[in-house]
């Protein structure tokens, strides 16, 4: 593509912005503010990731899963202020995301070892990694908020921290995993992944395309379920205090 | 007197509100102490520090002879047993809330076993299937106290388990409390907002205004305290 045609495909940045005007939407402003951050970060990744790619050096590949790592992190966080040390806990779960399926991926030689595999995969892991966090910490601080009084009777009766959040433990892990599941049910149906639409514009083979948007949905898959698991089980403990006390005031101050 | 459960100068504070000053007084073993006083004086606050959900800020509390901090929590639990005012129930069935306390020791509670805790506590065992939800305010409390006794608590925690029930499920419950104190020499703690209930069940009384111990001794107090505070409160019936 040519960048007169992607001049040209400004038009479809016009139509939102006229038509907001025109009905008083007011989304004019954040319309144009989306449009130049997302043009000038995402030129900024095509010449960084053209750097990287040429200069086939790993520390430069390791510089960017860290400032993915970073980036994911500090979007993430502010879902789980009422957390202690969120933040570790997500680069934890973030890092752990990256060892697991890169470690597997490149030590079954599944893909080979160069950037033009490892940055995009790693992107696309961490940022389903992000939104699973967020999704997650939402719907766990709002079981518990919900559940403050079960969470209480189960420890009145003798029961552990681990058993009096156990239910609302598990109800977050679920909601937070069961859309990323049913989204692999009608895909290809309902819809083209984007991943796999643009190797197929970019003129690759249908099934070989086909074949790595399965690679991605079998990662996410894993990815999903790994973050909710070990975001659940780091973040729960630091609710309770040596003596098995419900710390209900954290939750309440979010 | 031997005491079941001893305050030492005990302090409560949250968030600088301070709910239990420089508490100290006892609770009698083997007898049916009601703790009496307007909202907000802090009898549940004192309920939740002998049951280890809350730990005191200063001061001391002794549970049989043993200062509470030397207890594992879950042990310290198991032993003083807390009603709620509220009755929580899980999701599930009357059987499954009596079984719920073992389930969390990892061990099964026999029907059998669940079926004579609800005799105990008047209930017909046709109850044992039915869902928890579908179960009236009265009901629900015989439950959770039911469900209570499932860990043999040598204290037994009551917050106010029938100020929303009517004169006969009072009565009914009073009845039960009585037969759990005869029966195991359970020590038993009961916040009311009811004087004439606090002196029909109780043996001795804990008049608590503001976050402090005001009057206590034998129930009979209530009927001519020495605290001009305490006697304005029976005054007006315990309501104010």
């Amino acid at each position: 593509m040519s960048y007169l045609n992607l001049t040209l495909s400004l038009v479809f940045v016009l139509i939102p912005i006229l038509l907001s005007k025109t009905l008083n939407l007011g989304l004019e402003k954040d319309t144009v503010i989306a449009v130049v951050r997302s043009t000038i970060q995402l030129l900024a990744v095509g010449f960084i990731l053209h750097f990287v790619f040429n200069s086939k050096n790993y520390i430069y590949i390791i510089l960017m899963i860290i400032l993915m790592i970073v980036a994911a992190t500090h979007n993430a966080r502010k879902k789980g202020t009422s957390i202690q040390g969120i933040t570790w806990k997500l680069v934890v779960t973030f890092i752990f995301i990256e060892i697991l399926t890169q470690g597997i991926l490149l030590g079954l030689q599944i893909v080979p070892p160069t950037a033009q595999y490892i940055i995009p995969i790693s992107g696309m892991m961490i940022g389903n990694s992000m939104v699973l966090g967020i999704l997650f910490l939402n719907r766990f601080t709002a079981e518990l908020k919900n559940h403050q009084d079960q969470t209480e009777l189960i420890l009145s009766l003798g029961g552990t921290p681990k058993q009096a959040v156990h239910n609302q433990l598990v109800s977050a892990i679920k909601a937070s995993t069961i859309p990323t599941i049913e989204s692999q049910k009608t895909m290809g149906l309902v819809q083209l992944p984007g991943m796999m639409s643009g190797q197929i514009i970019a003129g690759a083979d249908p099934v070989q395309a086909v074949q790595f948007q399965l690679l991605v949905l079998f990662l996410l898959l894993t990815t999903a379920v790994v973050t909710a698991i070990l975001l659940g089980f780091l973040s729960y403990p630091t609710l309770f205090n040596e003596r098995m006390q419900f710390l209900k005031e954290r939750i309440q101050s979010e | 007197m031997e005491a079941a459960i001893r305050f030492e100068h005990v302090n409560y504070s949250i968030n600088h509100l301070h709910i239990l000053k420089n508490l100290s007084g006892i609770f009698p073993k083997g007898k049916i102490t009601t703790l009496v006083g307007p909202s907000g004086a802090g009898k549940s606050t004192v309920f939740r520090l002998c049951n280890g959900l809350r730990s005191a800020n200063t001061g001391k509390i002794f549970i049989h002879g043993k200062l509470i901090t030397d207890y594992h929590p879950v042990d310290l639990r198991r032993n003083v047993g807390l009603a709620l005012q509220s009755a929580p129930m899980i999701d599930g069935t009357v059987l499954e809330n009596l079984q719920l306390p073992l389930q969390l020791q990892g061990k099964k509670l026999p029907e059998s076993e669940a079926k004579h805790l609800l005799q105990l506590v008047g209930l017909d065992n046709s109850f044992l299937h039915h869902h928890a939800n579908d179960l009236s305010g009265g009901q629900r409390q015989k439950v959770s106290i039911a469900r209570t006794l499932v860990n043999r608590p040598k204290i037994l925690l009551l917050d106010e388990i029938t100020s929303a029930l009517d004169r006969v499920s009072q009565q009914d419950i009073e009845n039960l409390i009585l037969r759990i104190n005869e029966k195991f020499g359970t020590t038993i703690l009961w916040i009311t907002h009811n004087l004439q209930q606090a002196l029909d069940v109780g043996d001795y009384t804990w008049v608590m205004m503001n976050g402090e111990l005001v009057e206590s001794g034998k129930t009979s107090l209530l009927e001519s305290p020495t605290d001009d505070r305490v006697r304005e409160f029976v005054k007006g019936d315990g309501t104010n």
